[in-house]
């Protein structure tokens, strides 16, 4: 389920690079912007949270969401911080603002998929981002 | 079931709910059913806010208005006048401490989202093995601009300007290291990363690497165009498994898309980055020992002079940065450096990485801007000492640096603070103690590790450790006199003075700063023999309250070597000389009979 690298030509020019920023943005967004918009899962999965069991949240989600006919985007990104609460995942429902949720198993992910994913229905174990980034 | 219309998000972290419970999140659903609104209005129990000194909260969405102190009793008032006639419940909103104005949009408090995120910005968000999502991200865009319209001593003069410290402890001027680097002339130059992240408890390098690898290769090809190297080697620690693994990914993904090797982007520039490991000496994070073990020798450190920047890796002018530096780089070209200096204290630039660990909530990684107090850290967003117990100190620069008390709490942290409270940035590992650890032990600790990983070179670095270690251990076996604490400091000083390098001119920080700052409980243990913490097991003594004890056996049969006797039903006895103090019998009695004294 991992995105695919699609473009694979080599930058000649500064010019380049941005044209191929600009690709990859509106691939990310085109997908955002159609009738059929996805979700996106980010599995946080760097030493902490592979530690603590990312891994098989991550294999889980990829298989259920299959099974269950969802069409979702679901990423392996490095630890979000919250070493206290791993492993984390993010959903981000399209046109909402990202949810993160902490303590995440297989029973957590299920009740993830079932409710927030499906449903958009909030459920215990959110994490509130107390942090200011600068993108 | 459809989405809900609103959601009252109560926090669940341990600072709040240690308050009351899950009492708040019952009531609100009571008060919810009560007013035939559960199908309508949801309650969600979340993790920590970092707003721990102003909970329990309460959070209405998507009306984004906080609640702070709120007592199970509100949940009436709450549900009432705020969800049913729309009125703001005003004596329950957050008051900023300087103004006393209330403020009701989470958006507007000072308190919320002290942190920013500058070198982690890309960490959680982007899929480190994938270079397109990095270059979504920004990734690259500044060494764009730097290969095409700047000249390197513009670069420079940009990095000086921003005020950038170096991150890996020294807190040396980046900017001016660059410079020194560059007016060095050689046919050949380096620039190397320093991943060789050693501290007890840190891991903010290793995180930068797993998620957003590309943030450093990006630095370190911008230094490469500002000091005219074309070799970028980073040293990292095989422990790092996951980190090598996707800095490879990234290298080689980076050299496909023509943005490491030759020629990059078109403009003629040749740079490209390889991965040196090391083996998990500490030492090695000293740059002139990191050299010697990149050249395939002994990780020993020589005398600086001469600097690397003069003579480094094989001879030749070689520029050293850690990790977080080189994460801070883009940003600050992309932003300008007057954006990076107006984050921080007047001498400490942009914002510094901690790795909360200890007896503190919410252990991890955070990053706020420099002249945060450590209040604010441990209290906020660390979520508070764990068990609400109380804060004794906070361990900053690791086995280099020195403890943190009470006193401390307020002044704002950035490097030249913490030198004058005694202790030091270091990485920015930052360990939290509770009133239960033992001072000595954790000078202790922290000797036995430097003694560990002394590299051998110097003298008083290899003995005088050992040595000092040796006093410790007499101390906390209670054979410690007056007289040893004045030996622990002048010999700690000695070591300070006449050790070949870091490790070792840094080394006594964890002795000199307990003994300045619990100097009393040190005194306990040699005058005394009482550890006031209760920790050194050899000052300890197991006592049966006789009035207590019931004389069930349970703990003389439990006991491993017999040390209690009694008969049935008669109050039993705890003999001192057998006792090896394993604390099975106080674990196993049902009275409270067995105190610790």
């Amino acid at each position: 389920m991992l995105v695919n690298q699609v473009n694979m030509k080599k930058i000649k020019s500064p010019a380049d690079l941005r044209k191929l920023k600009e690709d990859i943005l509106f691939r990310m967004q085109g997908k955002e912007s159609t009738s059929k918009e996805k979700v996106r899962i980010r599995v946080h999965s760097g030493t902490s949270g592979l530690a603590s069991g990312a891994k098989s949240v991550l294999d889980f989600i990829s298989t259920e969401l299959e099974k269950r006919n969802i069409d979702a985007d679901v990423f392996r990104t490095g630890d979000l911080g919250y070493s206290f609460a791993e492993p984390t995942i993010e959903v981000t429902r399209p046109g909402e603002e990202p949810v993160v949720f902490g303590n995440v198993d297989k029973l957590k992910a299920d009740e993830i998929i079932e409710r927030y994913v499906k449903n958009g229905e909030l459920i215990d174990g959110i994490l509130p981002l107390n942090y200011r980034t600068i993108i | 079931m459809a989405q809900k219309k609103m959601q009252l998000l109560v926090c669940g972290g341990t600072g709040c709910s240690d308050l009351h419970g899950d009492v708040i999140p019952d009531n609100l659903r009571l008060e919810l059913e009560a007013n035939a609104l559960e199908n309508d209005i949801q309650v969600v129990k979340t993790g920590c806010f970092g707003l721990c000194s102003f909970g329990p909260i309460v959070k209405i969405m998507p009306d984004d208005v906080i609640y702070t102190h709120v007592t199970p009793d509100d949940a009436r008032e709450i549900v009432e006048e705020h969800l049913i006639r729309g009125r703001k419940v005003e004596r329950l909103l957050y008051k900023d401490p300087v103004t006393s104005k209330t403020l009701s949009a989470s958006s507007d408090m000072s308190a919320y989202k002290k942190q920013l995120r500058i070198v982690l910005r890309n960490c959680g968000i982007i899929d480190p093995e994938n270079i397109e999502e990095a270059i979504a991200h920004n990734a690259y865009e500044a060494l764009a601009r730097v290969l095409t319209g700047m000249t390197p001593e513009q670069v420079i003069k940009i990095v000086k300007d921003s005020g950038l410290r170096g991150r890996g402890g020294g807190g040396f001027p980046t900017g001016l290291k660059w410079e020194i680097a560059r007016k060095n002339k050689s046919d050949e130059k380096y620039v190397v990363c320093n991943a060789d992240e050693g501290d007890p408890g840190a891991f903010m390098d290793r995180s930068v690497l797993e998620g957003d690898p590309h943030a450093v290769l990006e630095a370190m090809a911008i230094c490469g165009f500002c000091i005219e190297a074309s070799n970028g080697l980073i040293y990292i620690r095989a422990e790092y498994p996951l980190a090598v693994a996707r800095l490879k990914t990234a290298i080689a993904q980076a050299r496909e898309y023509g943005l490491l090797g030759e020629n990059i982007m078109g403009t003629g520039f040749n740079f490209d980055i390889d991965i040196r490991y090391g083996a998990g000496a500490f030492v090695c994070g000293e740059e002139t020992a990191l050299i010697h073990s990149m050249e395939g020798l002994r990780g020993e450190p020589s005398v600086k002079p001469p600097f690397p920047a003069e003579s480094g890796f094989r001879g030749k002018p070689t520029n050293v940065n850690n990790v977080e530096t080189f994460a801070c780089l883009s940003p600050i070209i992309l932003k300008g450096s007057d954006w990076f200096a107006s984050i921080g204290t007047a001498k400490s630039k942009g914002t510094k990485v901690f790795a909360l660990a200890g007896k503190i909530n919410n252990v991890g990684l955070i990053e706020v801007p420099m002249g945060t107090t450590l209040r604010e850290v441990v209290f906020e967003i660390g979520g508070g000492i764990r068990h609400g117990k109380k804060f004794k100190a906070a361990q900053t620069g690791g086995p280099s640096g020195g403890c943190l008390t009470e006193k401390h709490l307020d002044t704002p942290i950035d490097f030249d603070n913490l030198i004058a409270a005694g202790s030091m940035m270091g990485s920015g590992g930052l360990i939290v103690m509770d009133e239960d650890d033992c001072m000595v032990t954790v000078a202790k600790f922290f000797l036995e590790f430097t003694v560990e990983e002394s590299c051998g070179k110097c003298s008083p670095c290899r003995i005088g450790n050992k040595r000092l270690h040796e006093l410790l251990e007499h101390i906390t076996k209670g054979k410690g006199t007056l007289a040893d604490l004045d030996r622990l400091k002048n010999m700690s000083n000695v070591i300070k003075d006449t050790s070949l390098c870091g490790l070792g001119q840094s080394s006594p920080n964890p002795v000199l700063s307990t003994l300045d700052n619990f100097r009393e409980e040190y005194e306990a243990h040699v005058t005394m023999k009482k550890c006031p913490a209760g920790k050194c097991r050899d000052l300890m003594e197991y006592f049966i309250i006789s009035e207590n004890c019931v004389g069930c056996t349970a703990c003389a049969r439990i006991c491993p070597v017999n040390a209690i006797t009694g008969e049935r039903k008669e109050p039993h006895l705890i003999n001192p000389e057998i006792c090896i103090k394993c604390g099975a019998c106080k674990e196993k009695c049902k009275f409270d009979a067995i105190i610790v004294r």
